[in-house]
């Protein structure tokens, strides 16, 4: 029985007890304990079950590399799947379930697949499930699916808050160990800014559980004071339970720190992502110990030899009375010696190397704890708990030398560097013999911008095992990533005997063991899937992942990997480093999407950008559309009417007496500066230099391919100042490609650009009355004489400073008004005040699109989609023919741009007056050498028309202009087709004589 | 070689399943092929594939630098689909993802085509539009595609929100016979296939230099050294400008990053793919029970294989307001891929300035769902010296001529 001890705990507090259910079971642990811990000490062996063969699995570690303890956290909304014992934090009133099992933990179903893992070796779903075709799909998929997945998929909207925040620093230390204390205070004490990271809630790492001395003090006492030291620093920022997620490149790194995990619902951000930019990172992330590869090493009970001492020492937490050790290394005898000096009886040691000689075996025996050498376990016998082990040679075949009973196995296989933060961005490493591991390699590592090494490697991180080596070697990466600073500290702790590699447990172990002796324990990936994997030509360390899922699940392979990659490479008869690693990606474990989100949720999930007008249209029936980052009226419904209705109504209002329309989102963007004529004449196709002063001209923009991409109402202002509206969606992509130009082509040029879009708002005043209505504003005098079509004028309109453009998309008399943004509102207000008496009311985008189509006007993004050319649409009067160039000139030049066989824009008009169905595509005889129909056109915009009583259309159509008055047919989805004629694309007040009076 | 059944995992898991023989072999180069691909992804291994199975041509060798399938084959999100706008675009990705159908069969191999139905959401006006315009042309072309509601949108993926505050769903786009496929299973299938027609896939071997005589190619030369060929095909995604101009040409080729993610695992939730061009960001559910999610592309060249962060970032914005259930999954891995971008989006299958020296490039994001039909068409092309009514549209000419296929009219994520 795994239990709580009666004394010690050096990280729990017994006077704080905390009730929590596991699978709707009361249990009860301390404050201070993971959830791992509370677990053990309520007696909770088995924790859940494995992927593929739904094995029972037990707790392996006590950090982030555990595989097996992964639960279901909390309810509803708060509901977290596959959350992880070992670094969730035990708070009062939690509850968590197992997962991965139908119907109980005890009893689970799938537990069948184990029955038949014979015949589920990696990759034998490439193989099967072939025959017949629709199988797949119907029946086995369905199946690999369900028995597939791990947690509970959450139904509801998530409760919590997410925040992010930015920090800069010189140096930022990841990982609160005692390498990481070393290096922040060695940076910290040069005067660097520092931040320094840890991902648990406590300082200090593992030395403290190893019992290392300090300057002659417990590593307790001088991490203490060490984090006093730093906190007394101004310029070091100290952050727990905040784990170093990713590396980036130019040093950003991505760090989750983890801030009411363990206080749910107290009002703050669940977690803070943290966007930092570092000058230099030290990466003093520890190492984390390989388990051994023996038959049964998956049986709960089984667990890490340094993770046994920290359930013991960190959480008086008992494995049970029973633990036998096995090892390749001295330092899993502190386990030995840490499970005895709790009281708890350690049947023997196993250890396969031939001697066991070094000071802390010695110790070991003095206890009186058995020792045996060239030993391994050949088999650990047991189902949902482990009850005994069988003891054989390692150097042999697993022949069975003698059983002994016990309740958990403490294994070490050796120890492997965290290098993940190391390699995210390229940093290499190298196969160290001696202690059979991957280290950073510090003559090649990531490079920040100037060339230097962007992350140092610190501590065990670096390879540096045992604590003296660790905390010099930490103190020469604070130096490095800052200035000199004399003595490191000593530490001392007991000397170790060089380990000895062992892959595989005993070293001959026949398949019958090795497919029993599992590698990935949580993806069910065995030594004998790996070899299988290298033996059909897997061969690359990638293939094998890939075709064993070796290291893909949710522990991205941190105890697996490297055992992994030794049995691949003893397959393939190759050395490690020649087989390699497989790359480490971010994050180093894994981030809730919540807190990369962050705040930016439901409403401003996206900047929302309003008018000044947007809270009157609000308030006044507005059916919202989203343009771009905009929220633009659709239509104002007025009483029960239907949107279509309200269209309807807003458009004959504006034929008939005046509407207003908030055009405050169409772009402006000012052009200014001696060469800003010569600029504009290359941006648009027509001239814009030559333009007066007070007058406006309809322009055109192409990209470089001579496709159309914005257009709209140019303005001179001045002798050097033009402004230029763009269409709503397009302010700043357009702002955007002027600067191109002018900053990477034309860099020589006098000219700046400036995007005034939200300093002012914006009112169209169209329809007969619209004069009516300004003149009753008064203060301007907008007569046809004295601000004719096409021009503009400043002055007071109203008492509001306007500037009054005479410009119209709908072809009627109508005015633009621009007005400094906060005015925009009140001069909204008092246009609606002043056009009661003419029938004033305000339309929506809808009505606008409408009415531009009655007037054949085109519209980006409808008649244009990024394949058209001006001239196709019939605006070659808007193309210079004088110019030397334009941007698009070239492009429309070539080949299939000039040929006069181009889909060019048309009236379409249905015979039976009914609306042609939007995207509706003209057919023409046969079919193409794909078999597809061939088609000779295309409805570009269709809708009723109210002015008309009927529906209209534009189209591009093959030659069109050319073939007025034919009959194209466009068939319909679903059947049946449309018939309609090619007509002008004016279908009202062809001359124009509306909008010019 | 042995047939994969069930039977024959029966048999073998009697011993243990030691008697399984390699999936491909692993050759030394000869001195001289009929046919070299350059690349080992899904469109290198599927060229050589077809042109054995429909030109009997198996004197042939598949060159690649690193491990086959490594490249963007073994890093995208999976997605099948042929609904596409123009009408060459349709006609090659339908021929794809038809070959997708029977594709385990055909190579004896599971690669796991799980034609689940494939949503592409309508969020704005312009949008609805737009699709309206895209089944249009899909019925023409005879792709089976159909416009549906917000209900049934609902009804297909009970996870998704579609009354958001910012852009509620309007409809969406049904490819009811549109899914995901399993990456490594495509690549390691073809690459069985050709092994057994007798081909060489030789990994590890990176092409240096392209030989050439009077204009026309004479062999590469390798990290392995020089190996003849009487005919090359250059089928290297994002480094296929390098390797061009090796041969001696340029190509209206960009190389930048995109990046993708996957969740933990979860059970099934989501049946269906889902895609949301508006707010931009993908999703689906691999077999695994990770949520599958693919973000946007960098707007600079590099060949990092690394993108920018803050893409990740506005990715699981867009899907938390469209799912809002995801958000207490976690970001298991992210990764990116170098992906080769054409003026056009669309891709180039072309002969090219140098004889006999064929290219097939440009998938950009999303040419995954068409590596068996751009292999059967490719294979055509370099057999015969001849485009087919497959590649006529995709020469690279057409970029000269500005005879653009352009895809992003329809969506602005093609993946
Ligand atoms: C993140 C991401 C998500 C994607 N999502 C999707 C999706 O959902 N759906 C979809 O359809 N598509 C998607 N794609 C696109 C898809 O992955 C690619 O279009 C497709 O895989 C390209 O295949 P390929 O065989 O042409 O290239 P690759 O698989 O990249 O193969 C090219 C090969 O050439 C090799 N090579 C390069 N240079 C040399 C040389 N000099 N010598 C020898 N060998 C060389 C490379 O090593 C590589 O193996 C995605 C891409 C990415 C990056």
């Amino acid at each position: 029985m795994s239990a709580r001890l009666a004394k010690g705990g050096r990280l729990i507090d017994r006077s704080k007890a905390h009730r929590f259910t596991f699978n709707c079971k009361w249990m009860r642990g301390f404050e201070g304990d993971t959830l791992s811990a509370a677990l053990l000490a309520n007696d909770q062996m088995l924790v859940g079950r494995s992927f593929k063969y739904h094995r029972p699995r037990g707790i392996v570690a006590s950090g982030p590399e555990e595989p097996n303890g992964l639960v279901n956290l909390g309810k509803g909304d708060r509901l977290e799947p596959n959350q992880r014992t070992t670094t969730t934090e035990l708070f009062d009133g939690l509850t968590a379930e197992s997962q991965n099992h139908w119907p109980s933990l005890e009893n689970d179903i799938g537990v069948v697949n184990n029955y038949a893992a014979r015949f589920l070796p990696a990759g034998f779903y490439y193989k099967t499930f072939l025959q017949p075709r629709a199988a797949w799909k119907h029946v086995f998929e369905p199946i690999v699916r369900h028995s597939a997945g791990l947690g509970k998929a959450p139904k509801d909207r998530d409760a919590d808050r997410y925040e992010q925040a930015y920090a800069f620093c010189d140096v930022l230390v990841i990982g609160g160990g005692v390498a990481g204390l070393q290096a922040a205070l060695v940076a910290g004490r040069s005067g660097a800014r520092v931040m320094l990271l840890e991902q648990t809630g406590h300082w200090g790492g593992r030395a403290p559980v190893d019992g290392v001395e300090i300057d002659g003090q417990p590593a307790d006492a001088w991490v203490k004071t060490t984090v006093q030291a730093l906190e007394a620093m101004e310029n070091v920022t100290l952050r727990k339970r905040c784990m170093g997620a990713g590396v980036y490149d130019h040093g950003y790194v991505l760090a989750d720190e983890k801030v009411a995990d363990h206080t749910p619902g107290d009002g703050r951000p669940k977690h803070r992502l943290w966007r930092i930019r570092a000058g230099r990172i030290i990466a003093a992330t520890g190492a984390i110990e390989r388990p051994l590869s023996f038959a049964g090493n998956d049986i709960p009970g089984v667990m890490l030899a340094a993770a046994v001492r920290d359930y013991v020492v960190n959480f008086a937490v008992s494995p049970g009375d029973r633990t036998v050790v096995v090892t390749n290394n001295d330092d899993a005898y502190r386990t030995a010696i840490a499970l005895h000096q709790a009281g708890l009886s350690v049947p023997v040691i196993l250890d396969a190397r031939l001697t066991a000689t070094g000071a802390l075996p010695e110790q070991a025996r003095k206890l009186g704890i058995r020792v045996e050498t060239n030993r391994a376990i050949a088999m650990v016998q047991g189902g949902k708990r482990v009850k005994r082990v069988s003891i054989c040679a390692q150097a042999g075949e697993g022949a069975v030398l003698e059983e002994i009973a016990c309740e958990a196995v403490a294994m070490s296989g050796g120890w492997s560097p965290v290098v993940h933060l190391w390699s995210h961005c390229g940093g290499k490493l190298i196969w160290d013999e001696a202690t059979a591991c991957f280290r950073p390699d510090a003559a090649r590592p990531p490079l920040n911008h100037d060339g230097s090494a962007m992350v140092i490697a610190a501590g065990a991180a670096n390879g540096a095992l045992p604590a003296a080596d660790t905390l010099a070697d930490a103190h020469r990466a604070g130096e490095a990533a800052s200035k000199p600073a004399g003595e490191a500290p000593k530490a001392t702790a007991a000397e170790e005997a060089p380990m000895e590699a062992v892959w595989l447990m005993p070293q001959g172990a026949p398949v019958k063991l090795r497919a029993k002796a599992w590698l990935d324990y949580q993806n069910d990936v065995k030594v004998s899937d790996v070899q299988l994997a290298a033996r059909e030509g897997y061969e690359s360390v990638e293939h094998t992942k890939r075709y064993t899922t070796l290291g893909m699940a949710t522990d991205q392979g941190k105890l697996s990997n490297i055992n992994g990659l030794a049995v691949l490479a003893d397959a393939l008869n190759e050395h490690i480093p020649q087989v390699g690693t497989t790359t480490f990606r971010p994050p180093y474990t894994p981030v809730t999407f919540g807190a990369l989100a962050g705040e930016a949720r439901g409403e401003i999930f996206q900047p929302l950008r309003r008018t000044p007008m947007h809270d009157w249209h609000d308030a006044h029936g507005a059916y919202w559309e989203p343009v771009g980052l905009w929220r633009r009226p659709y239509c104002y419904t007025q009483g029960g009417e239907s949107h279509e209705k309200s269209v309807h109504r807003e458009v004959l209002n504006v034929r008939n007496n005046v509407g207003l329309l908030d055009a405050s989102t169409l772009g402006k963007i000012i052009v200014k500066g001696p060469d800003a004529g010569r600029f504009l004449d290359m941006l648009y196709t027509g001239v814009m230099s030559t333009l007066p002063i007070g007058k406006c001209r309809y322009g055109l923009m192409c990209n470089e391919n001579g496709f159309l991409s914005d257009d709209g109402v140019v303005a001179r202002i001045d002798e050097d100042t033009w402004l230029c509206h763009t269409t709503s969606g397009g302010a700043d992509r357009i702002h955007a490609h002027m600067e191109d130009w002018l900053q990477c082509e034309w860099w020589d040029w006098q000219v700046w650009t400036a995007n005034v879009t939200e300093q002012y708002a914006q009112v169209a005043v169209v329809g007969p009355n619209a004069r009516k209505l300004l003149e009753k504003l008064g203060g301007m005098d907008v007569s046809k004489e004295t601000l004719p079509f096409m021009q503009w004028a400043d002055g007071m309109l109203g008492g509001f400073r306007a500037r009054v453009y005479r410009i119209s998309f709908s072809g009627e008399l109508s005015y633009e008004i621009a007005i400094p943004a906060s005015e925009g509102r009140a001069f909204w207000e008092a246009c609606l005040a002043a056009g009661a008496e003419f029938g004033v009311m305000p339309y929506g985008t809808e009505a606008l699109h409408v009415l531009r189509a009655e007037k054949g006007f085109i519209m980006i993004g409808d008649e244009t989609d990024g394949t058209v050319i001006p001239q196709d649409l019939g605006l070659g009067w808007a193309i210079s023919k004088k110019k030397a160039d334009y941007l698009g000139k070239r492009g429309q030049e070539r080949s299939f741009l000039a040929d006069p066989d181009r889909w060019k824009l048309v009236g379409l008009e249905t015979l039976d007056g009914s609306v042609i169905p939007d995207g509706a595509i003209a057919v023409a005889e046969g079919k193409n050498a794909n078999g597809q129909r061939n088609t000779q056109g295309r409805v570009t915009s269709s809708y009723h028309s109210p002015t008309l009583g009927k529906g209209i259309a534009m189209g591009l159509v093959l030659r069109g202009p050319d073939r007025m008055g034919e009959v194209l047919d466009f068939p319909k989805i679903g059947g049946g087709s449309v018939k309609a004629r090619i007509v002008d694309q004016v279908f009202y007040d062809k001359e124009g004589a509306k909008q010019n009076v | 070689m042995k047939r994969y059944s069930v039977f024959a995992i029966a048999r073998e898991a009697l011993r243990h399943h030691t008697g399984w023989e390699r999936a491909w072999a692993s050759p030394l180069p000869k001195k001289s092929y009929d046919v070299i691909v350059v690349g080992a992804g899904g469109h290198g291994l599927a060229t050589a594939y077809y042109l054995g199975k429909n030109f009997g041509i198996t004197n042939v060798a598949v060159i690649e630098k690193g491990w086959l399938g490594g490249g963007n084959t073994g890093r995208n999100t999976t997605i099948i689909r042929s609904n596409y706008l123009q009408d060459p675009s349709a006609a090659i990705y339908e021929k794809a993802r038809s070959l997708y159908e029977t594709l385990s069969q055909e190579l004896n191999y599971n690669v796991m085509f799980s034609p689940r139905g494939l949503l592409m959401l309508a969020q704005t006006h312009h949008e609805v539009r737009g699709y309206l315009r895209t089944v249009h042309a899909n019925t023409l072309q005879g792709v089976v595609t159909e416009w549906i509601g917000p209900e049934q949108v609902k009804k297909l993926v009970p996870i998704i929100n579609i009354d958001g505050p910012r852009y509620p769903v309007l409809g969406a786009l049904y490819q009811a016979r549109g899914g995901t496929a399993r990456h490594d299973a495509v690549a390691w299938g073809y690459a069985r296939a050709c092994s057994e027609m007798g081909m060489h896939i030789i990994q590890q071997c990176e092409v240096k230099g392209v030989t050439q005589e009077n204009g026309v190619v004479t062999g590469v030369e390798t990290t392995k050294g020089h190996i003849g060929t009487k005919k090359l095909a250059i089928v290297v995604a994002g480094h296929s400008g390098q390797v061009a101009e090796m041969a001696g040409f340029r190509l209206p080729v960009e190389a930048v990053a995109l990046q993708a993610l996957v969740s933990e695992p979860i059970k099934p939730c989501m049946d269906v793919v889902v895609m949301a061009n508006t707010v931009h960001g993908y999703m689906s559910q691999s077999d695994k029970g990770e949520m599958v999610i693919g973000g946007g592309t960098d707007s600079f060249n590099n060949y990092t294989q690394r993108g920018s962060f803050h893409h990740i970032e506005e990715t699981l914005r867009a899907l938390i307001e469209t799912f809002p259930m995801i958000s207490r999954l976690k970001m298991l891995r992210q990764w990116g891929g170098i992906v080769d971008m054409t003026g056009d989006r669309s891709p180039i299958l072309s002969k090219t300035p140098l004889g006999n020296c064929f290219i097939n490039c440009g998938w950009g994001t999303g040419g995954f769902k068409a590596i068996p039909g751009s292999g059967w068409a490719m294979a055509e092309l370099v057999a015969t010296g001849q485009p087919g009514p497959l590649t006529a549209a995709f020469g690279m000419e057409r970029f000269r001529e500005g005879r653009f296929i352009d895809e992003s009219v329809a969506a602005g994520v093609a993946h």
